[in-house]
C-alpha cells in the first residue's frame, strides 16, 4: 500500500490533452509518452501536496465508479510506472510542484 | 576582363524557400554555378536576405556524409556539425559560416537545419512528406522510407502542382497553415514548384491492396506527425516549441491515414 504518497509532475514536459488522450513529451530526452483518459487524471492531479490515496478516493473513484481497492492498486502501479520514465516524481513527503521535497514546518 | 572572374572575387546567390530569402557567399564561380542549378526555382534576384552565410570551400572531405549531425545552441550562436560540414550561426547577427567541400548535399542539409530553427517559434515545420498542391488547397503525404511519398509525388495527376516529393515545408499563418515547395529533393530528384497553398490535410501513408481513408484520432495524429517532423536542435525549449506545433497543428488540420495501392487513380480520393 502506498500509505501517504504524494505525486508530482516531472520537470522539463510539455503537455497536452488531445481528445481524450494525454501527450506529454519530455523536453530533455524528446521522449513522448500518453496517457489515456484516467492516467491523465491523476497525473493533472499530481500537485505534490495531495496524498495519491486522497486523488484516487476523491476524484478517481467518484468520476469513473471505481472500486477504492482496484483504483488505488492501478494508480500505484501507473505511477510507479511513469516515476521511473521522469514524467511523475513520488516521494512519502509533501513535494514542491518542482518535484523536490518540501522542508517540514512546525 | 568582363565575364571573368578571380580566385578572390566574392560570389553571391540568395535562395528563397519558405519566403525566407538566404544569402550564400562564396568566392568559388563552379560552386556558385553547382547553388544556381540545384536550386533554381528559387534563386530570386532580391538583393536583400534575411540571413547571410560565408561559404568557404575546403579541399578534402572530413569523413562520410552518412554521420548524424549534431546541432547545438552555443551561447550566442547554433554550431551544425557532421563529418562533412561545420556550420555556425548567429542568430542576432543574422550572419553564418559554413565550411564544407564542393558538394550540394552539405549546403543542402544546411539549409534544412537552419529552416527547422527559424520555423520552430512561429509555430511552423519541415515534415517527411512529400506534398502537392490542387484546386487551390495543399496535400501532405506522410511517412517513413518506403511508405509511399515518392509514389505519391509520382503520381501527381496534370491538374496539380507538386511541392516536394520529400520534404514538406509547413509555415503557420495565424490558424492557417501553408505548405510551400521545396528544392529538397529525394528519390523523384525533382524539386518542386515555388508556390504555396493552404494545407488542407495530410495523410499518413500505408500501402494497401485499395485505396481507402481512415480517420486518425487527435492523438494518434500528433504522434504521426512527430515522428516525421524534422528536428535536429535537442535543447528542451526547441523539443516543447516542436511538440506545441504538432499539437497545434492537428488541431485545426485533419490528419487521415491513406491506404493506397500504388496506381494513378489513389488522386481521386484527394480532391
Amino acid at each position: 500500500m502506498s500509505g501517504n504518497r504524494y505525486v508530482a509532475r516531472g520537470n522539463q514536459l510539455a503537455a497536452r490533452m488531445l481528445g481524450d488522450e494525454m501527450m506529454i513529451m519530455s523536453a530533455s530526452t524528446s521522449t513522448l509518452f500518453t496517457l489515456n483518459e484516467v492516467a491523465a487524471a491523476i497525473w493533472e492531479a499530481a500537485d505534490g501536496a495531495t496524498p495519491l490515496d486522497e486523488i484516487v478516493t476523491n476524484q478517481i473513484c467518484k468520476q469513473y465508479d471505481v472500486p477504492v481497492d482496484v483504483a488505488m492498486r492501478d494508480a500505484e502501479n501507473l505511477v510507479e510506472q511513469l516515476a521511473s520514465r521522469g514524467v511523475l516524481v513520488l516521494s512519502d513527503k509533501p513535494l514542491a510542484p518542482s518535484g523536490i521535497a518540501r522542508e517540514e514546518t512546525r | 576582363m568582363p565575364g571573368q572572374t578571380t580566385a578572390a572575387e566574392r560570389l553571391e546567390v540568395v535562395i528563397e524557400i519558405g519566403h525566407l530569402p538566404i544569402r550564400l557567399c562564396v568566392n568559388d564561380p563552379s560552386f556558385i554555378r553547382l547553388l544556381e542549378t540545384r536550386y533554381a526555382g528559387f534563386v530570386t534576384s532580391r538583393r536583400e536576405a534575411r540571413f547571410e552565410f560565408e561559404i568557404e570551400i575546403a579541399p578534402e572531405a572530413f569523413g562520410s556524409a552518412d554521420e548524424d549531425v549534431r546541432v547545438q545552441w552555443d551561447s550566442e550562436c547554433w554550431r551544425l556539425d557532421r563529418s562533412d560540414f561545420h556550420a555556425e550561426w548567429n542568430p542576432a547577427t543574422a550572419r553564418g559560416k559554413i565550411r564544407q567541400t564542393a558538394n550540394p548535399y552539405s549546403i543542402d542539409s544546411v539549409l534544412r537545419i537552419v529552416h527547422t530553427i527559424l520555423l520552430a517559434p512561429t509555430g511552423g515545420f519541415l515534415l517527411h512528406a512529400s506534398s502537392a498542391v490542387r484546386n487551390g488547397r495543399s496535400f501532405l503525404f506522410a511517412g517513413v522510407s518506403g511508405s509511399g511519398k515518392t509514389t505519391m509525388a509520382r503520381l501527381v495527376p496534370p491538374d496539380a502542382k507538386l511541392l516536394t516529393d520529400e520534404i514538406s515545408y509547413v509555415c503557420r499563418r495565424g490558424a492557417q497553415y501553408y505548405a510551400f515547395g521545396t528544392p529538397f529533393v529525394g528519390e523523384l530528384a525533382r524539386a518542386g514548384e515555388n508556390v504555396s497553398a493552404p494545407v488542407a490535410a495530410v495523410y499518413l501513408l500505408a500501402k494497401g491492396a485499395e485505396n481507402r481513408i481512415e480517420p486518425m484520432g487527435q492523438g494518434e495524429s500528433a504522434r504521426a506527425l512527430l515522428e516525421n517532423i524534422l528536428f535536429f536542435a535537442k535543447e528542451p525549449e526547441m523539443v516543447d516549441l516542436v511538440f506545441e506545433a504538432a499539437c497545434d497543428f492537428v488541431s485545426c488540420v485533419p490528419v487521415h491515414r491513406l491506404v493506397f495501392k500504388p496506381e494513378a487513380d489513389v488522386w481521386e480520393l484527394i480532391v
